[in-house]
């Protein structure tokens, strides 16, 4: 069974009046079921208002369900007794890397989590170092928050819950605020603890170069799952992504246009290595004279 | 209208062992009716270099001319300057105030001196260059999405009326249908109004797209100031400073690695298409575009 | 303007002042301030200026560091010599119209003058080598006993640690507000007292809507993260009082001992 698990998942977000009558309900999750494997990458995208962010906030135990279920390890979220429990097991990283750092320092920050759990204070030195080498800031862990970049911020965050030993991390939108180095720093930061720490990753991003190397990619709208594979099969129906207001890459794009225009190149392609292999020996064998010269 | 600056520094903590060149040494001239792409990563001084133009900045040394009288002058107006050269910031939450979008865009305006009557017209008329209906009209400002937040902080300063609109990222945070829908309002502005545009951005394909010219920044220096054709063929200068090309460049640059000619000028999925379907014979794509 | 505040800056050089518990920097400057109180001679000060003076040496910040803190509250100084030294009734030195100088008002003055730089001065050692930090840590351990009776000491203590984080934040975001408005014709600077304070409004409903929109993502960003009060929370670093801090403590006993004897016995 999955880490994550939404059962028919259903939540409204209620408007009330100063009398706090209800005003209006707005159905941000609708009938959303998914699983996420343990271990996995999961990128999760959608435009601003699909729902994705409101899903992420699910898993964490932030909100819970209006109605159906979300089981993180088998614990429900709206069980109380359980409320630490999912958040130590699903840590969360989110959008504005200003608005989730707590401490004067770094590494104070990094031991912000651990201090609430709890943990003896030699173990969470140990856990504080663990994790900043993990996400490669050890170099800063005596500097104030506030002289980093956006980039290096998001990465402290993301220390800061491995420092809970979670199993699983959720990033919401954690590039949005970022340009596009520190958006590559802190995607591969995630990759490598994928990989090497086993965590499994959620990753809800509307860019979609970042979900190229994701194990499996679900697209939300109107907050419902829409589609849901591996990022070949994702990527090979741009027409379909466009209409959920999304976008490709441009070598996919470019694949995909030239697909259509009948040229024996396949759809989905991720990397531009692969298009070329494709791409070079038809062009080599059909150019005309006239080009070749 | 044109923008000249010469020789512009902007110094930080003069005189400290923390002194910094955020500008050094910026020669440029921006004419009547160009749409600017202005590019560097976080910290290359392009942040600066537009805050300069409307003069929030004050250069260290160095001159900026609008439309050649100097800026630095004494008795220069200032506020008369700022409403020629408006500046949208990046992150409407720091503009918007008023308790509806209509009141909010007439504060520009009105602080201009305007009559009423006049302050009314051109907000209207700004609200609707951005694709705002009146239905907006009562909204509060908070209470829009991203996208249309962004709208009205531009319209608050469209209706200034302004010879040159800067807009700094407008596009950060927004999903690709919003940065698409932005980036189409303001390339529509430029083509009906014949406004000079100077747009900052991070993404490569975007300036790709609309920008008929590009100014590269870094370190506070002006690296390259060019076509973006002609700039993006230095791909790998770009790479060496934290930047890249669109990765069409890429994919024709690779393509002739491999001793196909293809044109290396192609900058969009678009051009890249035809090209390759003109090289095997085939006819171009007709798009709706 | 605000540069010049000392008050507050920490100094970062390592030295025995800086390496202190912040408990005991607090109990000594807290311990200093009622001597200085208890204090009317010469003598008195003579020795709050020696304990002063070694503290300074010992802290390794520069003087001349010390002494701008001191322009924040020269104003301050200036007026409350200015009324002891022409309104205290006494024996006349100097007369000029209707101010007149007296002996007794010339002996306050001074008296008061030297209590109030050595009271800045005092304070300032303890905020130039303490961190904020270790300020905030020191007041809710050193303050915990009135838990007992109430005071939510740990959640002051958390606000301010986050009060600290954020005012650099914010004062960045004030000026970039201030700008965007600026590029919009607003003028911060011109007019009279009722049209400066208006003019403030497109400042700050963006930066109070801003600012409460941070509190409530980090209000969320604790919870996700198990913050749940005080209770049942360890310490990254606790704080632990050493042999040094025995013998400043030690030292400060003394030197209360001595001014109370002083004031005694002159």
């Amino acid at each position: 069974m999955g880490i994550i698990k939404a059962v028919n998942l259903i939540f409204d977000y209620i408007k009330r009046d100063e009398e706090e009558r209800v005003e209006g309900v707005d159905r941000a999750l609708d009938g959303l079921s998914l699983e996420i494997e343990d271990g996995s990458f999961v990128a999760i995208l959608g435009h601003n208002g699909s729902g994705k962010s409101t899903f992420a906030k699910q898993v964490n135990g932030i909100l819970t369900p209006t109605d159906g279920t979300v089981l993180i390890s088998g614990m429900d979220t709206r069980d109380e007794g359980h409320i630490w429990d999912i958040r130590k097991t699903a840590g969360m990283v989110f959008q504005n890397p200003d608005n989730q750092i707590i401490g004067n320092t770094v590494e104070e920050d990094v031991g912000f989590g651990p201090e609430n759990l709890g943990v003896p204070t030699e173990e969470i030195w140990k856990r504080v170092d663990e994790s900043l080498e993990a996400v490669g800031m050890t170099a800063y862990r005596l500097k104030s928050p506030n002289k980093l970049s956006g980039g290096q911020k998001q990465r402290v965050s993301i220390a800061g819950v491995m420092a809970m030993k979670p199993q699983c991390i959720i990033l919401d939108e954690p590039t949005a605020m970022l340009d596009p180095n520190g958006r590559k720093d802190v995607i591969r930061t995630v990759h490598e603890l994928n990989r090497q720490e086993g965590i499994t990753v959620l990753l809800i991003t509307h860019y979609m170069e970042e979900a190229v190397d994701a194990d499996r990619v679900i697209v939300m709208d109107e907050g419902r799952v829409v589609m849901d594979g591996t990022p070949r099969e994702i990527f090979s129906r741009v027409k379909e992504l466009k209409k959920y207001r999304l976008d490709v890459p441009q070598v996919t794009e470019l694949a995909d246009e030239l697909a259509g225009a009948g040229l024996p190149v396949s759809r989905g392609v991720l990397t531009m290595d692969e298009l070329l292999a494709q791409l070079v020996p038809y062009m080599k064998e059909h150019m005309t004279c006239q080009s070749k010269q | 209208m044109s923008i000249k600056t010469v020789n512009l520094c902007h110094v930080y903590g003069q005189g400290t062992a923390l002194e910094q060149y955020a500008l050094k040494d910026v020669n440029l001239e921006i004419g009547d009716g160009q749409f600017i792409g202005l590019i560097g990563h976080t910290g290359s001084g392009k942040s600066t270099l537009i805050q300069h133009f409307n003069g929030l900045l004050k250069a260290t040394s160095g001159d900026l001319l609008y439309n050649g009288e100097s800026i630095y002058a004494p008795g220069y107006d200032m506020k008369q300057l700022r409403s020629r050269v408006g500046l949208v910031f990046q992150y409407p939450e720091h503009q918007l105030f008023e308790v509806d979008v209509f009141s909010d865009v007439c504060f520009g305006p009105r602080n201009q001196g305007l009559p009423e009557e006049e302050v009314k017209e051109r907000a209207r008329e700004a609200l609707a260059l951005v694709g705002m209906d009146e239905s907006f009209y009562e909204q509060s400002p908070f209470e829009l999405s991203g996208g249309q937040k962004r709208r009205v902080a531009i319209a608050g300063v469209l209706a200034m009326h302004p010879e040159v609109l800067i807009l700094d990222e407008p596009t950060a945070g927004l999903d690709p249908r919003g940065r698409d829908e932005i980036l189409g309002q303001i390339e529509k502005l430029h083509r009906e109004r014949g406004m000079t545009i100077i747009l900052v951005s991070h993404s490569m394909e975007d300036v790709a797209r609309y920008a008929d010219r590009l100014i590269v920044m870094n370190h506070g220096e002006k690296i390259f100031d060019d076509t973006p054709r002609n700039v993006f063929r230095h791909y790998r200068e770009l790479e060496a400073i934290g930047l890249a090309a669109p990765q069409v460049t890429y994919i024709v640059q690779a393509l002739r690695r491999e001793g196909i000619p293809i044109d290396d000028s192609l900058i969009t999925v678009e051009e890249a298409r035809d090209a390759i379907l003109r090289l095997v014979g085939r006819a171009p794509v007709r798009d709706g575009k | 303007m605000l540069r010049d505040i000392t008050l507050g800056q920490y100094y970062p050089v390592d030295s025995v002042i800086h390496r202190l518990d912040p408990r005991t920097k607090l109990l000594g400057t807290l311990l200093f301030i009622i001597s200085l109180f208890c204090m009317d001679s010469a003598w008195g000060y003579g020795l709050a200026a020696l304990f002063l003076a070694v503290t300074i040496r010992l802290s390794k910040v520069p003087l001349k560091f010390m002494v701008r803190g001191l322009k924040a509250v020269l104003v301050l100084l200036l007026i409350s010599v200015s009324f002891n030294l022409f309104l205290t009734p006494g024996r006349e030195i100097f007369r000029l119209g209707f101010l007149k100088i007296t002996w007794e008002g010339l002996r306050t003055a001074v008296f008061m003058a030297v209590r109030l730089i050595f009271l800045v001065l005092g304070s300032s050692v303890m905020t130039l080598t303490t961190t904020p930090n270790e300020l905030t840590d020191g007041l809710e351990k050193g303050l915990g006993f009135l838990k007992k009776v109430g005071v939510p000491v740990h959640e002051v203590a958390m606000m301010m640690s986050i009060a600290l984080r954020f005012i650099p934040i914010l004062i960045e975001e004030a000026d970039k507000i201030m700008k965007a408005q600026m590029a919009r014709g607003a003028d911060f600077e011109s007019g009279n007292i009722v049209q400066r304070a208006k003019s403030m409004v497109p400042l700050l409903v963006p930066l109070f809507i801003s600012a409460f929109r941070r509190a409530t993502d980090l209000a969320m960003a604790m919870e996700a993260r198990c913050y749940r009060g005080g209770e049942g929370r360890t310490k990254m670093k606790p704080l632990r009082y050493h042999r040094r801090d025995r013998l400043a403590q030690l030292l400060l006993v003394l030197y209360l001992a001595a001014v109370i004897v002083l004031r005694v016995m002159i």
